[in-house]
């Protein structure tokens, strides 16, 4: 589904990606995890296209296609879907046309017929109650006024109505407590099946308890510098960083 | 949306009433033709086509003696050429011939915005003066409309036949919220306004129908000097819509129109504006010059509500305002003024308290592209006897370029210890995470910032007849096109 | 359009000009002079501003013309004792001093021990050609930012403070400048000039105090000139006590340069007549200024605060806090613009006005202005205009506090905004004690 091959990125000036490589396949979910500032954002960002950071060498394929030069309306419409760390406000626009107009961009794109009122409405019915969102919480402004935890399950909303091929989760286990959690994880388990994938981009071990990685990739310094399967997770959270970036400075030295 | 709750059939209707109130008004005067300049001849001569009575020749000439000895205001933030008042025509028969045959030949870029905008076809000819269908051009409907209002008592007709019938009224009201002495442009329209609308809604009487529907298309030929009375007396309310989104071209450059409401004790007026006059073109020649006097005022428990949506005009000049006399009164003003390329606005309100207990509402928001300026400027003044009046302002700026201007001019006066005035003002730049974080969901930028600005608006399109409001979300992204990204 | 005040009063200061002349002997060729004549040509065709000038639509100057003022220069000299003058000075804590009387500097009743290096702590009219050499390129101009008050005080100013700190220097103390003024035998006009320039990384804490000699009416006016360069830090504490019959009209012009801090306060207490004019020019990257100001009127005093700042360039942040107290008749102004130029991309722009009516004749007027050209800003103004808190008056009262002392712990609360970022502790303290003491209405 995405190749991704020795990526370099730069935010302002500085190099914070230095030489990510990664395979992820349809039906596949993969966590990446790491200490703060290892380039883990950074990462789902720059797969999302946010023009802020640079590119500088490597290259992105997702589904047979170059990611680097396509603008970031066009990777979602072509199936990638970032669920950001902090959902951005938009006043005055209300869930509903905002998602209406969202997935009717991607439809057009793929030569879809858009949908109408009334499939769209049902849909969002249908997808709300996984989520047990409230009917009015979809009638108000995108993410105004919401506390973290409503905006981090809007995120999961929005990717089950978009139905994305690929789904990039930024840090969307931060700042929710528990019964938030498993109602997020149950949502992502809804979402996914054998023809999509997920990147899980995680600090903690927790989210791993409620939706299970087939591999785990501990990201560092900009590198990947180990993966396995949920057990180095699980070891992680044991060990902590450590001891595993230590053995990583010795491969290198 | 507004085809939603409103049938093809009420389309139809409304626009052939429309088709019809364009050509009832218009007097029976036809080819005259005035010379060029302004002295006290033009003005009688003017008077007397119209056939007006020796008061309003009197009260016009009255105005022009003023206007002599007044300077053009220098103060608001616009430039522009000089306006020579000798090289202007100050009348001309309404045009009663349409101007072409079939819509093939109107300008394709024009239409194109009907399109956009969704206009009806008919519709469409009319404003573009493309000669209509016989049948179009009926009476019938139209005077059902005219029986509907006149069983409530309602007039409203055009100024030159309120003059005409109902001239106690007129001569009561004109000239008694903008006096002729008022300003530059409010003395130069009092001297020559040739037409406008005239309405009056009885005691108790609540005019059924928003008043829009038949000034849409009978915006078309009320010329460059227009003047509007409306009075609402004790415990009426009306809704008026002015304007068109539809792109207005004219030959006249200048437009001085005045605008008088009186709300009579328990009364509400509330009046809508989408202004959407030729702008100039991209290199900012050309273009209407917009510089309008409006006010109401309000007695005992009456309210005035202004809703403005100005996307047109190369230079505006206008703050429609609310005298807030009686005890308990409220006045509103609700304003999008958009400005791009070489526009420039200057607008906003005064909401001057006068009575114990008043309220006023203002929110403004500019929208600056391109190389414009747009400027709000109000002012809120508590007179010495206003007690507990309170004023909440809020005027956000929002720059889609580096080159354009924003700024914010409020004045505050208070003369009374309990008064409570708040004024709050943002300017900031469409906040490019947001763009993002909409990009990132299949969203164009073009389209996030249409989405971005319209909801930037929203608490001024909530206060707009619903139609209205659908159309001046696409006239925003009509006149914001190709300005970022 | 010619002033018709009976009899021509800038042909009045213009024959004052030549009787000053007259006396100068040798030093009407001095280059101080020299730019005092300058001003006095530009003052024939300059005109006094009316209602009708935008900048002073809510002030009527005509009082201060109807008088007849005669320039400080002209009048015989008073010197007060030192006790007279310690009356009158902010104590409690450490600090260097210049005292003016009548805009006149007195050696005597100043001191200044223990200046060293290359600063100078001293007075425009005894410096010497070396000193004004470093400092010339300050004191030439009359800009666009000039009315006819304040070239007429450029014309007349033969003294003022003249602070130079070289770079890398920081001054020690806080330097109190006092300025007493009255004359009982004629009304005095004094035109303090002061400059204030601060070099690279140099840091002061300057306060000035307008003060009355005697209770009568006389005339200050004022302009005063600030430069920071790079890195440099001042605190600048102008504290307007003056008569309650007395003029004040006061120009402060801020220059700064890249990453320097200046913190302004403009406090005002006194004064029939008071225009207080502050213009800032934010001329380079990441600089950050703050302005305070409050103002207490009473009885009929007349309050006109003007704040202009002028972001020139990028990355700077200004921060303004102005807040009001009108009681009796008084009528408080605050008219406040930001222009931010199209270069200045980043800018972080935010100003408060903030006032409260304590009486049925008090009127308050506020202009807060955005003028912005550029798109990657910040901006934000507000301003309110109500009463003090009742709830938390009534909670004051019904802990058994009696009415008046209620009624000033709530002023004092209002007002704390401003004065709490003041460094001086003991100045502090005093200001908030005046603050208590300035107002005394019964009804409210």
């Amino acid at each position: 589904m995405i190749t991704i091959k020795n990526l370099h990125a730069k935010v302002e000036g500085k190099e914070i990606l230095k030489g990510v490589n990664l395979q992820v396949n349809a039906g596949e979910i993969h966590a990446i995890m790491g200490p703060n500032g290892s380039g883990k954002s950074t990462l789902a960002n720059v797969l999302a296209g946010h023009e802020g950071y640079e590119v500088t060498a490597g290259e992105v394929i997702f589904e047979g296609k170059d990611l680097i030069d396509m603008p970031p309306e066009d990777r979602a419409r072509e199936g990638l879907f970032l669920a950001f760390q902090y959902p951005v406000e938009i006043p005055g626009i209300t869930n509903t046309v905002f998602l209406q107009t969202a997935i009717n961009e991607i439809r057009k794109y793929r030569g879809l017929p858009e949908l109408g009122a009334k499939e769209f409405l049902d849909l969002m019915r249908e997808k709300s109650k996984i989520l047990n969102i409230d009917s009015s919480l979809i009638s108000r402004s995108v993410n105004v006024g919401f506390s973290g935890g409503e905006k981090k399950k809007n995120e999961i909303f929005q990717l089950l109505m978009i139905d994305p091929k690929l789904a990039i989760l930024d840090e969307t286990d931060s700042g929710l407590d528990i019964d938030a959690l498993k109602i997020v994880a149950k949502g992502i388990n809804v979402f996914h099946n054998d023809k999509n994938a997920v990147i899980v981009v995680t600090h903690y071990q927790r989210l791993l308890d409620y939706i299970v990685p087939d591999f785990v990739h501990v990201l560092y310094d900009g590198k990947i510098i180990k993966s396995g399967d949920k057990n180095l997770a699980l070891q992680l959270e044991k060990e902590g960083y450590d001891q595993l970036i230590k053995e990583a400075a010795e491969i290198e030295a | 949306m507004a085809e939603e709750y409103k049938s093809d059939d009420m389309k139809v209707v409304e626009d052939l009433t429309s088709s019809e109130y364009k050509w009832g008004f218009v007097t029976d005067i036809e080819e005259i033709k005035f010379p060029k300049g302004l002295n006290e001849d033009i003005i009688k001569k003017l008077s007397e086509v119209k056939n007006e009575p020796g008061w309003m020749t009197e009260w016009r000439l009255k105005a022009y003696r003023h206007w002599l000895k007044m300077e053009e205001p220098k103060w608001p933030k616009v430039k522009y050429d000089e306006v020579d008042f000798q090289d202007i025509i100050y009348y001309s028969a309404p045009k009663k011939k349409p101007q072409y045959e079939s819509l093939d030949e109107v300008d394709p870029q024009l239409l194109e915005t009907f399109e956009k905008l969704g206009i009806p076809l008919e519709e469409q000819k009319l404003l573009a003066g493309v000669a209509v269908d016989a049948v179009f051009d009926s009476v019938s409907v139209a005077t059902t409309f005219k029986e509907t209002l006149a069983e409530k008592g309602i007039i409203f007709c055009s100024m030159s036949e309120a003059i005409q019938n109902h001239p106690d009224l007129v001569k009561k009201y004109l000239g008694s919220v903008v006096p002729y002495t008022d300003n530059f442009y409010a003395a130069l329209n009092s001297a020559v306004f040739s037409d406008g609308s005239f309405v009056y809604i009885p005691k108790g009487v609540r005019c059924p129908m928003e008043l829009s529907t038949y000034f849409r298309i009978n915006a078309m030929n009320t010329g460059q000097f227009e003047r509007t009375l409306i009075v609402a007396d004790e415990g009426s309310y009306v809704s008026y819509l002015e304007g068109c989104t539809a792109p207005m071209r004219d030959e006249n450059q200048l437009h001085a129109a005045v605008v008088e409401l009186i709300a009579l004790d328990n009364a509400e007026i509330k009046y809508s504006t989408v202004q959407n006059w030729y702008p100039g073109d991209k290199e900012g020649k050309g273009g209407i010059y917009n510089f309008v006097t409006k006010r109401g005022l309000c007695k005992t428990n009456a309210k005035i509500s202004w809703t403005q949506v100005e996307t047109g005009s190369a230079v505006t000049w206008k703050y429609p305002s609310c005298i807030l006399q009686g005890d308990n009164s409220i006045g509103e003003f609700y304003s999008v003024a958009v400005t791009n390329n070489f526009q420039q606005a200057d607008t906003g309100t005064k909401m001057i308290h006068i009575g114990k207990n008043t309220r006023s509402t203002i929110v403004s928001k500019g929208i600056s592209a391109g190389r414009s300026d747009n400027s709000y400027r109000g002012l809120v003044k508590i007179s010495k006897n206003a007690e507990n009046a309170r004023n909440f302002s809020q005027c956000d700026s929002m720059l889609l370029s580096d080159t354009c201007g924003a700024h914010t001019f409020p004045y505050i006066e208070v003369e009374n210890k309990s008064a409570v005035v708040e004024h709050e003002a943002t300017t900031s730049k469409v906040n490019e995470e947001q763009i993002f974080y909409l990009n990132q969901r299949g969203i164009s930028t073009e389209d996030a910032v249409n989405m971005i600005v319209n909801g930037f608006c929203k608490e001024v399109f909530k206060e707009l007849p619903m139609e209205f409001a659908v159309e001046a979300q696409k006239l925003l992204a009509i006149s914001l096109e190709g300005s970022v990204g | 359009m010619a002033n018709s005040n009976k009899p021509n009063i800038k042909d009045k200061y213009i024959k004052d000009f030549e009787l000053f002349e007259s006396k100068l002997n040798g030093q009407s060729k001095s280059y101080l002079h020299s730019l005092r004549k300058t001003a006095i040509e530009k003052f024939k065709s300059a005109e006094f501003p009316t209602l009708k000038d935008e900048e002073w639509r809510y002030t009527n100057v005509k009082p201060i013309l109807q008088s007849e003022f005669i320039p400080a220069a002209n009048a015989g000299e008073i010197t007060p004792s030192a006790g007279e003058a310690e009356k009158h000075l902010y104590t409690g804590f450490d600090y260097y001093k210049l005292v003016f009387v009548n805009g006149i500097f007195q050696p005597a009743l100043s001191d200044i021990d223990g200046i060293t290096g290359n600063a100078i702590v001293s007075n425009l009219g005894s410096l010497k050609e070396p000193e004004l050499q470093k400092l010339k390129t300050h004191m030439e101009s009359i800009g666009d930012s000039d009315n006819a008050f304040n070239i007429l005080n450029k014309a007349f100013s033969v003294d003022g403070a003249v602070i130079f700190l070289p770079d890398n220097f920081i001054l020690d103390k806080p330097v109190q400048i006092l300025y007493l003024t009255g004359n009982e035998k004629s009304e005095i006009l004094s035109s303090p000039r002061n400059l204030i320039v601060a070099g690279k990384n140099s840091q002061a804490k300057i306060i000035i105090n307008y003060q009355p000699l005697f209770d009568v009416k006389y005339f200050t006016n004022v302009v005063t000139d600030v430069f920071t360069d790079e890195n440099a830090i001042i605190d600048f504490y102008k504290i307007q006590n003056e008569s309650e019959k007395a003029f004040h009209i006061d120009k402060i012009d801020i220059t700064q340069k890249g990453k320097s801090v200046v913190s302004n306060f403009s406090l005002s207490f006194g004064g029939a007549l008071v225009r207080n004019d502050i213009n800032v020019l934010l001329d380079d990257e990441y600089i950050e200024n703050h302005l305070y100001g409050l103002y207490l009127a009473t009885g009929t005093q007349h309050v006109d605060n003007h704040t202009f700042i002028d972001h020139a360039k990028p990355n700077c942040e200004s921060n303004e806090l102005y807040k009001g107290i009108l009681d009796e008749k008084a009528r408080g102004i605050f008219s406040g613009k930001i222009l931010v130029r199209k270069d200045a991309q980043k800018t972080n722009a935010f100003q408060s006005n903030k006032s409260v009516l304590l009486s049925d004749s008090a009127t308050v007027d506020a202009k807060p202005q955005l003028e912005i050209y550029a798109d990657d800003v910040k901006c934000s103004h507000g301003a309110t205009v109500g009463q003090l808190d009742m709830t938390a008056y009534f909670y004051i009262l019904s802990r058994g506090i009696p009415a008046d002392l209620a009624k000033s712990m709530l002023i004092r609360a209002f007002a704390n905004d401003v004065i709490e970022p003041i460094k001086i502790a003991a100045l502090k303290e005093q200001l908030n004690h005046q603050i208590l003491q300035h107002l005394h209405s019964k009804d409210f």
